[in-house]
């Protein structure tokens, strides 16, 4: 079910205060947040924010398509790179 | 045996169940385009003139995007998808469920379509 409009995005009060303090001094560096629920809205546009995947900070940078996604979505937290192949040799 | 946009449509059906072979209209849809040119929606095909098929067919183009012009529109979302790298294109890519279901056993439907 999706979130009431009189509501606004979610967006966790911290990074919405650390966004607006660079917007103000109209500076950019790179944001880190363990925040991945957080709406991104176009304000963000042009920030590189660091998302926590649960193990280290993926530095994203936040481009105007991405308004409307959560940032959890562009930090995959499982790396799945295929099964092992087994090796039959070495069992014998 | 008469084209609508497209598509082929038995001439020995009603027309609202006829319109339905369209893609992109569906049981509704068809009533409502009845219902705006003033046709029956009971009536058959083949019953109809070629005025009132040519009216169909301008509601049509106008005001729903049907085939190819739907296909494309779905593709395009798909790609925007991919082009951000969300969570969803990376699933579209690798053909998996978008939408957190079970992959160690079932997720057969969407595994299918890739494979084509």
């Amino acid at each position: 079910m999706t979130r009431s409009l009189k509501k606004n995005p979610f967006v966790a009060n911290h990074l919405l205060r650390k966004i607006n303090t660079l917007n103000t001094k109209a500076e950019k560096e790179i944001i880190v947040t363990w925040s991945r629920a957080s709406t991104i809205i176009p304000t963000m546009i042009g920030h590189t924010i660091a998302i926590h995947n649960g193990k280290e900070h993926l530095p994203i940078y936040i481009t105007d398509r991405m308004v409307g996604h959560k940032l959890g979505e562009f930090a995959p937290t499982l790396n799945f790179r295929g099964h092992a192949k087994n090796d039959n040799r070495s069992r014998r | 045996m008469s084209y609508i946009s497209g598509a082929r449509l038995v001439a020995d059906e009603q027309v609202r169940i006829a319109l339905t072979k369209i893609d992109g209209i569906g049981p509704k849809k068809a009533i409502q385009v009845c219902y705006r040119l003033g046709i029956s929606g009971n009536i058959k095909i083949k019953e109809l003139t070629k005025y009132q098929i040519d009216q169909i067919e301008q509601m049509i183009g106008q005001d729903h995007v049907v085939h190819w012009e739907l296909k494309r529109g779905e593709r395009a979302d798909i790609e925007r998808l991919i082009s951000i790298s969300c969570y969803r294109g990376i699933r579209h890519q690798d053909g998996l469920p978008l939408r957190g279901q079970r992959t160690h056993t079932n997720a057969r439907t969407f595994r299918k379509q890739i494979r084509k």
